[in-house]
């Protein structure tokens, strides 16, 4: 058996970050494991958690592919971008068809996602 | 209103992580850590394109992560249609886990030979073994070597499937290049479901190519164990426009189905007739790979029934199965699919392990196909738990269009291309 292993970069989760938003995150977790059967926390809610759908698209869109990185880029111009694909406005060899399995609200969220983790992820 | 003093909330922040994580541990009946704090251990078995993402992404998550492969390079499917009829080098295709090492997780060089649920450790080839808090296996397949009358293990030198890339894809290659002209290929295609539904149809097109420009009085014969494929409309009018007289698709229906082979004669047998060739790749049928079913987690029909939001195996809880292995609705087996659900996997994962409920997610598929160099489809789908399996959401994906123009179909042959260089950089970049 061969072993690889380089110095461990990352450590665990860091809990210092004041954001309320992960406050509540966190409360929610912890009512979630209080009551056992785990009930859904409020979407957006789990701070660097991507929403439905995002994880998919760096499988073509990264720095340096021709479909060029979404990480980055203004919300405003992706959620356009992905209504258009969606009614047919913009030529597309396969994003109308992508863009079609996603609502305007969850355009939105990944659109927001994108914009806020900002370029090279 | 009085907003909490940053002290206060940073204790507050760690009485709500630390609790949670206790009740977590306390609900999977696991003894706590000796070390408050001590990041949860994840094993992933199998490093493709299944289990490197997701070892990658839980390992960003801050989870102690092992990943656990049976080779220290991997050779990669994607594109290994194309090494067959010398469009790709071979080298093109092989991966190392260095980039990944350096991510800070641990890669283990060793064959997983068994799991015990119950007491949550992976036992190794060199007879060591591995404890979990959760596992995620992305094993891919195994070929079913009981499936074809005479094609067992002894048969693959004979009758290359060229189904796991690497020496079997140098093989054919080598078969091909070596065959007489005007000779006969053979390909059979098997039922479904298996891994890279149109795959043995970009082989036929790629073989169809080479034979055309290579060996133009030669024949190639496909023979399918079912009677519609992926992509069937864009792959039949193209073989009807580039390779009229040089490919014969035969259906089930026709015929279609092997019955049997004979390595030593090259025979390949259907309930209607019997064939010589001279260069045979039968693609049998095919299960999970070993483990999974070693591990508990598949079913009778060889593939491993898993929950879609969490990928956990509705079998074994506390096994997470993605990638070819699972039972994953309308998601074809793609490396695009094992991707995309590794991602969700291991968020699911580490959401588990915080104590907190995984949001229901959607997932992509894409899969290119070549049917000649610079000439590109697609099929594309998203998907979405429906009744607790993953479904089609209406109104999305399909295939390119039936009467788009060359250039289209070029930029498509390019995007392929793209897609392969993107997704391996992501994988093991
Ligand atoms: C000819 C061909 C063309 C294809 N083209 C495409 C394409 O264009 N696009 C696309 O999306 N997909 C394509 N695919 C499909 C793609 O290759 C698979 O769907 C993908 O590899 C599945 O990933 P996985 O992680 O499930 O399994 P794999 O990638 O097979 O990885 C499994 C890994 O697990 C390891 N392993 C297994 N058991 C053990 C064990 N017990 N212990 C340790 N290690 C173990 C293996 O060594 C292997 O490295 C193609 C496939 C073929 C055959
Ligand atoms: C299969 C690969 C693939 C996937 C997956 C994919 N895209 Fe695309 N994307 C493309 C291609 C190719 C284009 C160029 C238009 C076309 O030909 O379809 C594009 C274009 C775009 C554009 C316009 C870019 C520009 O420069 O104007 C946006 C925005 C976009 N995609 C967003 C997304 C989002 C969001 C997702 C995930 C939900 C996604 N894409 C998933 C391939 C992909």
């Amino acid at each position: 058996m061969r072993r690889m292993r380089a110095a461990p970069a990352l450590a665990a989760p860091a809990l210092s970050a004041p954001a309320l938003a992960r406050v509540a995150a966190l409360l929610c977790a912890l009512a979630a494991a209080l009551m056992g059967p785990l009930l859904p926390c409020p979407a957006g809610a789990v701070e660097g958690r991507p929403p439905p759908g995002a994880a998919a698209c760096t499988g073509c869109h990264a720095a340096g592919a021709a479909m060029g990185p979404l990480a980055g880029r203004p919300e405003a111009e992706i959620v356009a971008a992905l209504a258009d694909y969606r009614s047919g406005a913009r030529p597309a060899s396969v994003m109308n068809r992508i863009a079609k399995g996603f609502t305007e609200g969850e355009s939105r969220a990944i659109a927001a996602y994108f914009a806020q983790i900002g370029p090279e992820r | 209103m009085s907003r909490p003093g940053a002290k206060t909330r940073r204790s507050l922040l760690r009485t709500a992580a630390t609790a949670s994580a206790a009740l977590a541990l306390a609900r999977s009946g696991l003894p706590r850590p000796a070390l408050a704090g001590a990041a949860p251990r994840v094993v992933v078995i199998g490093g493709g394109f299944g289990g490197a993402t997701a070892a990658r992404a839980l390992r960003r998550g801050g989870v102690d992560v092992t990943l656990v492969d049976s080779r220290a390079t991997y050779v990669a499917c994607p594109f290994s249609n194309e090494v067959i009829v010398g469009l790709q080098p071979l080298a093109a295709q092989s991966f190392g886990y260095g980039n990944l090492a350096r991510t800070g997780l641990t890669f283990v060089e060793a064959t997983a030979t068994g799991v015990d649920a119950a007491a949550r450790t992976v036992r190794l080839s060199d007879g060591s073994s591995l404890a979990y808090d959760r596992l995620v296996l992305s094993p891919g397949i195994d070929l079913r070597f009981d499936a074809v009358p005479g094609y067992d293990p002894e048969a693959v030198t004979a009758m290359p499937h060229a189904w796991k890339a690497g020496e079997q894809t140098a093989l054919l290659a080598r078969q091909l290049e070596a065959m007489r002209e005007g000779g006969t290929v053979i390909l059979s295609a098997p039922a479904n479901p298996y891994r890279c539904p149109p795959g043995p149809y970009e082989r036929a097109s790629l073989i169809a190519h080479f034979l055309k420009t290579r060996k133009p009085r030669a024949k190639l014969i496909l023979l399918d164990a079912k009677d519609s494929f992926s992509k069937q409309r864009l792959f039949e009018s193209a073989w009807a426009a580039l390779y009229p007289d040089l490919l014969e698709y035969v259906p089930l229906a026709a015929g279609g189905g092997v019955t049997a082979v004979e390595p030593a004669t090259m025979t390949v047998r259907t309930d209607f007739a019997e064939y010589k060739a001279d260069v045979a790749c039968i693609i049998p049928p095919q299960r999970a790979g070993a483990i999974a079913a070693l591990a508990g987690a598949a079913d009778r029909s060889g593939w491993c029934p898993i929950d879609p939001v969490t990928f956990e195996s509705t079998l074994v809880p506390g096994i997470h199965v993605i990638g070819d292995a699972a039972i994953a609705g309308s998601m074809p087996k793609s490396a695009f699919s094992a991707n995309a659900q590794a991602k969700v996997c291991a968020q699911a994962v580490i959401d588990l392990l915080a104590g907190r409920a995984p949001e229901a997610p959607k997932l992509i598929n894409t899969c290119y196909s070549l049917v000649a160099p610079g000439y590109g489809i697609s099929v594309a789908g998203v998907f979405h738990p429906v009744n607790g399996q993953l479904a089609d959401v209406e109104g999305a994906g399909g295939i390119s269009p039936v009467d788009a123009p060359a250039s289209v179909r070029a930029q498509e042959a390019a995007y392929a291309a793209d897609w392969y260089r993107t997704i391996t950089r992501e994988v093991f970049g």
